[in-house]
């Protein structure tokens, strides 16, 4: 058993609003630069929808992360070596979106006419006028459905009248999808590096860049199958998440989450046993999930608190995995899961499924809304299962009602606790039929909606003080751990 | 003026690029790289940029293979049957890279957003490559003879170049093009330390052993928890 600490995170989607607030806290702080105007570290994408970059989620298009060959596994494309010269499978500007500002002088300076001056879009790239084509939420809120959500790459495992189905008006469903880097255990993006420029920073699992050791090779971006990496086109070099690793260390949540306003986000530390990764990585696809929960050990085993002292785990790094809320939703509750588990690169990033609305009874021609019970079954989601399914557990729809039935059986045991206008019985059904206790379903309640951000974000010191080396020199620290630069990134003389 | 061209620009041009690879990447090593803009144009990068790339590397390999087994070369070239191998691939070779280079060229002129990314010494790197090609195609396709020579006669004076006893008689004596061949190739040996050529040097070739995951540690807790053993002085692979 070789235990490491990993920070984690869960976002529950039943409470996010698709306010991008987290998108522009990360924007401001981390990627407001030249080079860098078309990144959005942390974006929110409506689902159904294609997604930042467009169709990502799609590996016949983009060729990223993980694939079974044979007994082993690899990485689908980009590896190393091949397609130095030219990556086929890598997206370009137009995959992503044009950035753009606005010619603001021109409302002040414009000389006198008969029209209004207008502000006009200019490039950010070419400083040329321009026409918006898209942006990086352009599908927002299911805008321009025939383009965008009808061609999630989700869709392709429901038949045409389930995708039908989900575009009638009175059917019509959404939820909300934030997404950053996922801090993988088996990240495609390291493995993929030609110059060995990334690394997973032992200490506390967070990916990072070596901007020094970048030689814009670029093959991480086409690895990554969440396309969490990109290249900077200005500098050269390519950046990612950091997870505010700054912050982290001293004690600060990640700006995204700091800023929640739906607090959705829950940041803590998982301990996990490193000798299984690869296990993990290479097990059938049906018992992805399954095996990933089982890397991650129980904070409280005396024997797993042991052996992560002798790896020399600090004290209150054992004591955060204890009070993990990421810990009560992934391994407690199992109600949390992984994005995309089938790219294999077992992302540390769990999402709690959104209990969408339940579908109203639809008899023959009448949309009926009144349904006998209060809420009807978890089952009948007005989002297909499949679809939740193809997005959080690799095809198990099994998985996915699992959840589905707690999420409602906590919201009949509340009910029943505050109001009490559901017949007993049928709560008692609901609750053992999902085998929740009341303890249980509280606990849950609790952490989902009254959580403070102590409870939400336990975040263990970083213990800087016992390792000098990371601000001998603030500036060299700074190059080499994965943003700004302190040359001029301007090549030739 | 023979002895400025075949002596003094190849010493400069090994001096400068010795010392000027070694300093940019001990003091500039953020720089050392090429400046990808295939995420701002991948389309006809894909068409010029893979027969530019394979082209160039044929070459190097067959001036290189020349240079180390001189006598070889001649032996191979005995048979007509064979020197006519020998001149076809090279040549195709060339053409390879021209029309590669020819695409990179208009590619980097018109498209827009590629110009933003074009520094003063790209448009030099054009110049020196372009008068390369054109004047190792004319040797190719004007002397049949020209692997021969650049064995008997070439590979001598380098040999002597090298050896620090420059020997330039055999080569003073060679066409107008050769001549202008062999001093564009010091100019761009010069010119690799202040240009994207600097990208071969970093040949990322150690991908093919290294472990596939990577895990950095800043500090290692195990030295720290035990105090017998103090903190390590040694700094991390990051730093």
């Amino acid at each position: 058993m070789d235990v490491r600490s990993q920070i984690s995170m869960v976002f529950h989607l039943d409470k996010c609003i698709g306010c991008h607030t987290c998108s522009i806290a990360c924007k401001n702080i981390w990627t407001d630069r030249k080079g860098a105007e078309y990144m959005w570290w942390n974006n929110v994408e409506t689902k159904p929808g294609t997604g930042y970059p467009t169709k990502w989620e799609s590996q016949k298009i983009y060729k990223g992360g993980w694939e079974k060959k044979g007994m082993t596994i690899d990485l689908k494309a980009a590896g190393g070596l091949k397609n130095l010269f030219h990556n086929p499978n890598m997206p370009v500007l137009d995959d992503y979106y044009e950035p753009w500002t606005y010619k603001y002088d021109n409302l002040f300076n414009a000389p006198e006419g008969d029209d209004q001056p207008i502000a006009r879009t200019v490039s950010l790239i070419t400083g040329k006028d321009m026409d918006v084509k898209a942006g990086p939420n352009w599908d927002d809120d299911l805008g321009g459905s025939p383009e965008y959500a009808r061609k999630d790459v989700n869709m392709d495992v429901l038949t045409p009248a389930e995708q039908q189905a989900m575009f009638q008006l009175e059917r019509m469903v959404m939820f909300y999808l934030p997404r950053i880097c996922n801090h993988c255990l088996n990240p495609a993006c390291v493995a993929a590096c030609p110059s060995g420029a990334i690394y997973k920073r032992g200490e506390d699992g967070v990916v990072l860049l070596n901007q020094k050791k970048c030689r814009a090779w670029r093959m991480c971006v086409t690895a990554c199958p969440y396309k969490k990496t990109y290249y900077n086109w200005s500098t050269g070099k390519s950046e990612k998440c950091i997870l505010c690793y700054p912050r982290l260390e001293t004690g600060q949540a990640p700006a995204c989450m700091h800023t929640c306003v739906g607090r959705i986000r829950y940041l803590g530390v998982m301990l996990y046993d490193a000798d299984k990764i690869y296990e993990v990585a290479n097990c059938d696809e049906k018992d992805l999930v399954k095996t990933q929960l089982g890397i991650y050990l129980d904070p409280h085993d005396p024997d797993v608190i042991k052996a992560a002292k002798e790896n020399g785990i600090a004290d209150s790094t054992i004591q955060a995995a204890q009070d993990s809320p990421v810990y009560k939703f992934v391994k407690e509750w199992e109600i949390a899961l992984p994005l995309h588990p089938e790219y294999r690169t077992i992302p540390n990033l769990f999402y709690v499924p959104p209990l969408l609305p339940t579908m109203a009874d639809t008899s023959g021609d009448v949309y009926e809304t009144n349904t006998d019970s209060l809420w009807g079954k978890a089952e009948d989601t007005r989002i297909p299962i499949k679809y939740l399914a193809s997005l959080f557990t690799a095809g198990d729809t099994e998985k996915i009602k699992v959840v589905l039935r707690k999420l409602m059986a906590v919201r009949h045991h509340r009910r029943d606790v505050t109001v009490g206008d559901i017949a007993k019985a049928e709560v008692k059904n609901i609750m053992d039929a999902s085998e929740l206790n009341a303890e249980t379903a509280d606990a849950i309640f609790r952490l989902t909606s009254l959580a403070s951000f102590k409870q939400r974000f336990v975040i263990p010191e970083a213990h800087r003080e016992e390792a000098m080396e990371m601000y001998e020199d603030t500036g060299d620290v700074k190059g080499n751990q994965g943003f700004g630069f302190i040359e001029k990134p301007e090549r030739g003389l | 003026m023979n002895n400025f061209f075949f002596i003094g620009i190849p010493y400069a041009a090994f001096i400068i690029m010795l010392v000027g690879t070694i300093f940019r990447y001990t003091n500039y090593s953020f720089k050392y790289s090429s400046l990808s803009s295939q995420f701002l144009e991948g389309r006809v990068l894909h068409r010029g940029s893979r027969p530019f790339h394979w082209g160039v590397i044929a070459l190097f390999f067959g001036h290189l293979i020349g240079f180390l087994f001189p006598s070889a070369v001649i032996a191979w070239n005995g048979e007509p049957v064979r020197l006519l191998i020998i001149e076809v691939s090279a040549l195709a070779f060339a053409l390879a890279f021209l029309y590669g280079l020819v695409i990179l060229i208009i590619r980097r002129i018109t498209n827009e957003r590629v110009q933003v990314v074009t520094s003063k010494m790209d448009i030099y790197v054009y110049v020196v490559l372009v008068a390369q090609v054109i004047t190792g195609i004319w040797i190719a396709y004007s002397y049949r003879w020209g692997s021969t020579w650049y064995a008997s006669s070439m590979v001598p004076y380098l040999r002597s170049i090298f050896l620090l006893s420059p020997e330039i008689g055999a080569v003073v004596v060679l066409p107008l093009m050769v001549k202008i061949h062999i001093v564009t190739a010091f100019v761009f040996i010069g010119m690799i330390p202040f240009t994207r050529y600097v990208h071969f040097l970093v040949y990322p070739i150690r991908f093919a052993w290294r472990p596939m995951q990577v895990v950095i540690w800043n500090w290692d807790r195990k030295i720290i928890r035990n105090s017998a053993k103090g903190t390590k002085t040694v700094k991390s692979r990051n730093n």
